[in-house]
């Protein structure tokens, strides 16, 4: 267990500035995940944290510690690539043994922490077998139980579940929140997939072009985006955005209520040509074009998409266009220009 | 408008009678095959049963028919003479002592040229040079290096006070490296490791570069040094490559004889004589064609039952 904290962390690749000066500090034994889009300097910064590269400035800190320049093998950070990365020519019990023999344990030792591992991640009857004999997801369990068995400080994940087939994810998503809680190890889970980083993650840092966007929890995230980069990225479909002029307005697609049913202050009505509707099981979604109710809807009428959670058919079909408002309570503003999370403008919008 | 063939106009013209015929699949694949099989039949196969008819025939230079079959004769005498015994011996020591060398140093060349750092093009350029140059322009600047009295690393070696009067080498200031023995095989080993080292290193760098890069960052995490990567990450995984690289140098040391014949011509006496250029000797300059096939006949079954086992190995090996 231990604290991992970043100071100004940045890195270059000649001209190009991957990670640009990212501060982020965990408490002991959280899980904090960093999500991104491809490109966003994500895999930079694990990188760095787990030794494999050398920042250009700045500090990482583990318990305080300042563990810049420390070889990997001096850094107690264990990770667990996308790849899983495991060792085809060994067995299943070599592979788990590897970090051992390699820090020279006794075998004594070793014996009791293989067994310890196994136990807990379920894999004692794998122990023989080739890795190419493994499904994704019992290669994701020896990967784990690989970076497990040697007691790090800090656990560094890249896209551990990403290349699991789409039934098994979830499932495995539990499985690693269990072990989390298990072991208390504070942990890095690098992603670029928001529902991973949504469901198992105590707080997230949103990573974009090299520099933090937001630090929160989950729901802070969703519910409070600092700025429009956050809005757009976290929650799917993301946040509407509708251009007032001076500023942004941001809703949630289930913000959206038709205005029959709604009560109390409203941030906005706005007229809403349905185009498509979506059934999706639990919900549904409706896919339409903003005709009225904010400003320049005649030369680009805005695309929306709301969302709702009901069992019987919506009361309206495509084609049709009607008037929704969105709760002075949901409503969200940023500004036009920086894009930052501003107050909501003294004057309602007609 | 019809496209059907059957029912369409009839083509006219010779090019359009060959392009229907290349449509249909026989014909194209015994034209797209037929190359190929040409070429093994006239290049491989009729070369090999003839030099299997020769060597059970008295066929000479001057007198080439194989109609008069003795047998097993040729091998029997063959066996018995003095220059066979040496020719097999230094075959089959210069074949190991090369693919050991090739081996460590291929690894290490590797290790160097899969790393990036300043100037590695030029050192790959430089890398890849004797495999470029002519054997007979290699084997003249070898000649000179290795001379009897002008030989640049004598002079060396006498500036070193290695040799010379009063050296730990001997008095003589020059060391004969293709007159004696033990040097001259010393030599052959040497020039031909120099000359294969690029084509090994190509092949082993292809299979190194093919090892996922997360794999050998997971090694370092789990807290592997240097030589733990190497031996027992990047090695195993080279497995079926290393195999397939020792089986080709394997038997193109084995036949090879243009080194021999360019440095030592076997001598002295047939102390650095190998079996093909001993062949070659008999074969076409003596004009005992029947000898000679059975000479370079001689190490057939033995390379091929290695070839099988050495490509079985590398496909055990990539199964995992």
């Amino acid at each position: 267990m231990a604290v991992l904290e970043t100071r100004e962390l940045k890195r270059h690749y000649g001209k190009i500035l991957a990670v640009d000066g990212v501060n982020i500090t965990t408490n002991d034994g959280e899980m904090v995940a960093v999500l991104g889009p491809s490109g966003s300097g994500k895999s930079t910064l694990m990188r760095m944290v787990a030794g494999l590269e050398e920042p250009t400035s700045g500090d990482i800190l583990l318990d305080g510690r300042s563990v810049v320049g420390i070889h990997p093998k001096h850094r107690n950070v264990a990770m667990v690539f996308q790849s899983f990365a495991l060792y085809p020519h060994m067995s299943v019990r070599d592979n788990i043994r590897f970090p051992l023999v390699s820090r020279k344990v006794p075998e004594d030792e070793q014996r009791r922490k293989l067994e310890w591992v196994t136990g807990i991640l379920e894999i004692e009857d794998l122990l023989d077998r080739r890795p190419t004999r493994l499904s994704g997801g019992q290669s994701q369990k020896v990967a784990l139980a690989r970076a497990l068995v040697r007691d790090p400080e800090l656990f560094v994940f890249d896209e551990p579940l990403s290349s699991l087939d789409a039934q098994i994810r979830s499932q495995a998503r539990g499985e690693l929140r269990a072990l989390h809680d298990r072991t208390q190890i504070t942990t890095l889970y690098v992603t670029h997939d928001q529902l991973e980083a949504l469901g198992l993650a105590d707080r997230i840092a949103v990573i974009n072009q090299g520099a933090l966007q937001q630090v929160g929890t989950p729901r802070e995230l969703y519910n409070d985006p600092a700025n429009l980069f956050v809005a757009g990225f976290v929650g799917d479909p993301p946040m509407n955005l509708l251009n007032l002029g001076e500023a942004m307005l941001g809703a949630r697609p289930e913000d959206f209520v038709p205005e029959d049913e709604s009560s109390g202050d409203a941030a906005i009505s706005v007229d809403v040509e349905i185009e498509q509707i979506e059934f999706l099981g639990a919900e549904w979604l409706a896919y339409g074009l903003v005709r009225a109710g904010i400003p320049e809807v005649d030369s680009h009428p805005p695309r929306v998409i709301l969302r709702f959670r009901q069992i019987e058919e919506p009361r309206f079909v495509a084609g049709e266009t009607r008037r929704f408002v969105v709760p002075k309570s949901r409503a969200r503003y940023f500004d036009a220009r920086s894009g930052e999370r501003v107050m909501p403008p003294e004057v309602a919008v007609a | 408008m019809s496209t059907n063939p059957a029912t369409g106009p009839r083509s006219q013209g010779v090019l359009a009678r060959i392009a229907e015929a290349c449509d249909r699949p026989r014909v194209l694949g015994a034209l797209m095959l037929g190359p190929a099989i040409i070429y093994v039949v006239a290049f491989v196969a009729v070369p090999f049963v003839l030099a299997i008819g020769l060597s059970l025939s008295d066929a000479t230079v001057g007198n080439p028919n194989i109609t008069n079959l003795v047998g097993l004769d040729n091998f029997t005498q063959v066996v018995h003479q003095e220059a066979f015994m040496l020719a097999l011996r230094n075959s089959l020591l210069i074949t190991t002592l090369v693919i050991v060398c090739l081996l460590v140093l291929a690894t290490a060349a590797t290790e160097l040229l899969a790393r990036d750092f300043r100037g590695k093009r030029l050192v790959q350029i430089l890398f890849i040079m004797p495999w470029a140059m002519p054997v007979s322009l290699a084997a003249i600047t070898w000649l000179w290096l290795l001379d009897s009295q002008f030989s640049p690393i004598d002079w060396i070696l006498v500036q070193m006070h290695l040799l010379g009067p009063g050296g730990v080498w001997g008095p003589g200031r020059h060391l004969y490296y293709l007159g004696r023995e033990w040097l001259g095989i010393g030599s052959l080993v040497f020039v031909d490791v120099w000359r294969m080292l690029p084509l090994a290193t190509i092949i082993v760098l292809a299979g190194r570069l093919s090892i996922p890069r997360e794999r050998l960052e997971q090694a370092t995490i789990d807290g592997a040094g240097f030589f733990r990567i190497l031996f027992r990450i990047i090695i195993p995984a080279l497995a079926p490559v290393l195999i397939i690289a020792v089986l080709f140098t394997a038997l193109l040391v084995i036949g090879e004889m243009s080194m021999v014949s360019l440095l030592t011509r076997g001598g002295p006496g047939h102390s650095t004589q190998v079996l093909p250029y001993w062949a070659y000797l008999k074969g076409i300059e003596s004009g005992d064609l029947a000898q000679g096939a059975a000479i370079a006949l001689f190490l057939f079954p033995v390379l091929l039952v290695a070839a099988l086992i050495a490509l079985r190995m590398a496909y055990r090996t990539q199964d995992g």
